[in-house]
């Protein structure tokens, strides 16, 4: 008997698509009659767009999980051992540097977390327990790579050399921040440092990630653009958003995933039923890996994998590390309300990624207590003293809130500047002496 | 585009298609897929990829389908496009232009008949321009291109069809220049976009009645040309807005408060301002064009208001 065909043209399933209009034409043309094949009843394909798909007789639901959930891949144990022999080897240099800049990330928390307690600075936000997520990632890329991270990935700011003194002239706006005073703490932005100035909206910089990724890739520079966001910012329209244009667009692009279990109180149970995040990837045709965030030397290669990859086949990669949020969400949370205090102790003491880390470089022989205690004195040393200069110091001058709001202020800002100007002279007591006019 | 290789243009079906209206229509063609660049269907997350895309060298175009579509983009146009140049300390520049077109059309429905030009005004660190003319849409989408500053430019879904002869050859245009229409003695009309044609033709019948209205088509509705209206009214003494924006927020609202706050001494009366009423624009025709401000209403109005 015959089973007629549907009609529909048969073209290459390659899921190749390079971006040329010639193809694309012909995804367009109209379908034409094919002619009868005599392919058995069982074995009948059909030609959509994207590819062959066979038919079944059976009707199968996808379950909405699979049996084992997605592998995370390690190199160091919990006790700094490595668990074999295979993994991208990183140098005594490299290997101490990072080591120096967790221990700096985690020393900057800890005295700023105090600082905004004792109500010297208004808000701060600390990275306590993803220290190798931001050193580790940042040590694989290369300075000509953009970052555009969300609020909690200060880290690879430190590692491309922002200063501590910077930092602490952003924390507390004063004259000499490179953002002129206009973010709040921990929005920091270095265009120097190919650093993109952080924004408050959750998700929204992922679509400039791809955006980058894009231009980057016209320009077809050596490069890739990488963002950083949380469990939490993966439930945002624009992250859905954007991992399906950079697949549809080949771009460079790496998307790390920071799940460390809370959004502010939100645990990741109530925040999506998938697998995490490492299963979205493939739903929007993304290469994904699901990486232990606590360990230094696995998100090192796997982030540098990332980037040959990204920037060698133009296409995107989405590592989701997994973590624990071990501070609060930020100065204005107290997390033991909606957690239990041992599990936050747990991933505290027992899976501190820097200590994990040291065991690994001290038994190299690398790095000794001596070492240890001299680094820790001199970050705190310099940190007090980046902070005490940094609150002095006088604040922006009063033209900084009008100007950059455009290239060149039209008349209308310069008007309202000089009305808060003739304000401020003419009620001197009622404003704080440390602005300039 | 020609000129400078880092203009690009991004949106819903700008490259095969030629874009909604045509107004990209041949140029993906020519550029390729590439620099015209067909993007899935998520505003929010297309508008961030343009400023993303402007804060690393590239000058893109952004197109919303329709302007009303752009309502999904609010969150990137005004925290991030808006902003990210001032939050940054000037560290990074949006060299964006977003433009589509937007108004009411003929019967197109409530969603698809919005002026987005009132819900933008108030966003910090934007620019708005509406063309009206051939001769200025070239002018100002050349001057928006090359703006430093994210530039939102407003088309109308009817003018798309005008046709006149324009210079060949450059040139631009000030994005923050009015452009005088008609000029005159008794009053002074403002107005932008497709309202600048009922203005036109109520200003013939005003003619043939004895009067000798000045019309200025606004252009800039993100600042306000305050100088060339300034001019104007301290010439007429009164002033008659029209504009399609709702009554509630419109442009037409924040003109009326920076005239009256400028050059109150000059007026000789109140001024006046023709909106469309504040309710969803209706898909039956007749309602439509009742929600409209038709030049009849505008010959009214000027006779009132120049008793």
């Amino acid at each position: 008997m015959w089973k007629s065909n549907t009609i529909f043209n048969h073209f290459k399933s390659t899921l190749n698509f390079s971006l040329l209009s010639s193809r694309r034409f012909a995804s367009t043309i109209a379908q034409n009659p094919s002619t009868f094949n005599s392919i058995p009843h069982a074995n009948q394909v059909i030609d959509f767009p994207g590819g062959t798909v066979k038919f079944i007789p059976e009707m199968r639901f996808i379950s909405e999980s699979s049996q084992e959930r997605i592998p995370c891949y390690r190199v160091l144990d919990d006790d700094g051992q490595p668990l074999a022999n295979n993994f991208v080897q990183v140098s005594e240099d490299v290997a101490v540097r990072m080591y120096n800049n967790m221990v700096t990330l985690q020393i900057m928390d800890t005295i700023f977390y105090e600082v905004q307690r004792q109500g010297r600075i208004s808000f701060y936000a600390t990275t306590i327990g993803e220290e190798a997520i931001n050193i580790a990632s940042a040590a694989a890329l290369t300075m000509d790579d953009v970052i555009f991270p969300q609020y909690r990935e200060p880290g690879p700011l430190l590692w491309r050399g922002f200063t501590l003194q910077e930092i602490a002239n952003q924390c507390f706006s004063n004259k000499y921040d490179n953002g002129k005073g206009r973010q709040m703490p921990i929005h920091y932005g270095s265009n120097k440092h190919n650093y993109f100035t952080v924004a408050s909206t959750v998700a929204t910089q992922i679509p400039h990630a791809v955006g980058a990724a894009y231009s980057i890739k016209m320009d077809k520079k050596d490069a890739c653009s990488i963002t950083y966001f949380g469990d939490g910012g993966s439930s945002e329209g624009d992250f859905h958003a954007a991992l399906n244009f950079a697949a549809v667009m080949e771009a460079p692009v790496i998307f790390l995933c920071r799940n460390n279990g809370w959004a502010i109180s939100t645990p990741t149970s109530d925040q999506f039923r998938s697998d995490g995040v490492v299963v979205k990837g493939q739903a929007y045709g993304v290469c994904s890996i699901r990486v232990d965030g606590n360990d230094a030397l696995a998100i090192y290669s796997a982030v540098q994998a990332a980037r040959e990859m990204a920037i060698n086949e133009e296409r995107p990669v989405l590592i989701e590390a997994l973590t624990y949020r071990v501070g609060h969400h930020s100065t204005s949370d107290d997390s033991t309300k909606y957690r239990p205090t041992n599990e936050i102790e747990w991933w505290r003491l027992a899976r501190d990624p820097v200590a994990r880390f040291r065991k690994w470089i001290e038994r190299n022989g690398w790095w000794n207590d001596m070492a240890e205690s001299e680094l820790r004195n001199s970050l705190r040393q310099e940190l007090l003293h980046s902070i005490q200069v940094a609150e002095n110091l006088e604040k922006p001058p009063i033209a900084d809130i009008f100007n950059d709001v455009y290239d060149v202020p039209p008349s209308s800002l310069r008007e309202q500047e000089q009305w808060v100007k003739d304000t401020v002279k003419n009620h001197p007591l009622d404003y704080p002496e440390n602005i300039s006019a | 585009m020609e000129r400078d290789p880092r203009v690009c243009v991004m949106g819903e079906d700008v490259g095969h298609y030629g874009g909604s209206y045509k107004v990209t229509k041949g140029l993906a063609e020519k550029y390729g897929d590439l620099r015209v660049l067909d993007t899935p269907i998520a505003e929010n997350s297309f508008t961030g990829m343009g400023i993303g895309a402007a804060m690393t060298g590239l000058r893109p175009i952004v197109e919303g389908m329709n302007m009303g579509f752009l309502l999904l983009a609010f969150n990137q146009i005004s925290n991030n496009c808006g902003m990210l140049h001032y939050t940054s300390g000037g560290q990074f520049t949006i060299p964006i232009v977003i433009r589509g077109p937007g108004g009411v059309g003929r019967q197109l429905g409530a969603e698809h008949s919005q002026r987005l030009e009132s819900y933008f005004q108030s966003i910090p660190g934007i620019q708005m321009v509406a063309c009206s003319t051939p001769y200025n849409a070239k002018g100002l989408m050349k001057a928006a291109i090359r703006s430093e500053n994210p530039v939102i430019l407003f088309e109308h879904v009817l003018l798309y069809n005008l046709k006149e002869r324009i210079p060949d050859e450059e040139y631009v245009l000030s994005l923050e220049e009015a452009e005088m229409v008609r000029p005159g003695e008794h009053v002074t009309i403002l107005t932008y976009s497709r309202m600048r044609y009922h203005v036109m033709q109520a200003a013939k019948t005003l003619v043939n009645k004895g009067y000798d209205p000045e019309v200025i088509d606004i252009r800039s509705l993100k600042p306000f040309d305050l100088y060339t209206i300034g001019c104007s009214v301290k010439k007429t003494h009164r002033v008659l807005i029209v504009e399609e924006c709702m009554r509630t927020g419109g442009i037409g609202a924040s003109l009326t408060a920076a005239i009256t706050e400028n050059f109150h001494d000059y007026l000789d009366a109140p001024i006046v301002c023709l909106s469309s009423q504040d309710v969803p624009t209706p898909y039956a025709g007749t309602l439509e064009e009742w929600t409209v401000v038709q030049p009849a209403q505008i010959v009214t109005a000027v006779e009132q208001l120049c008793q």
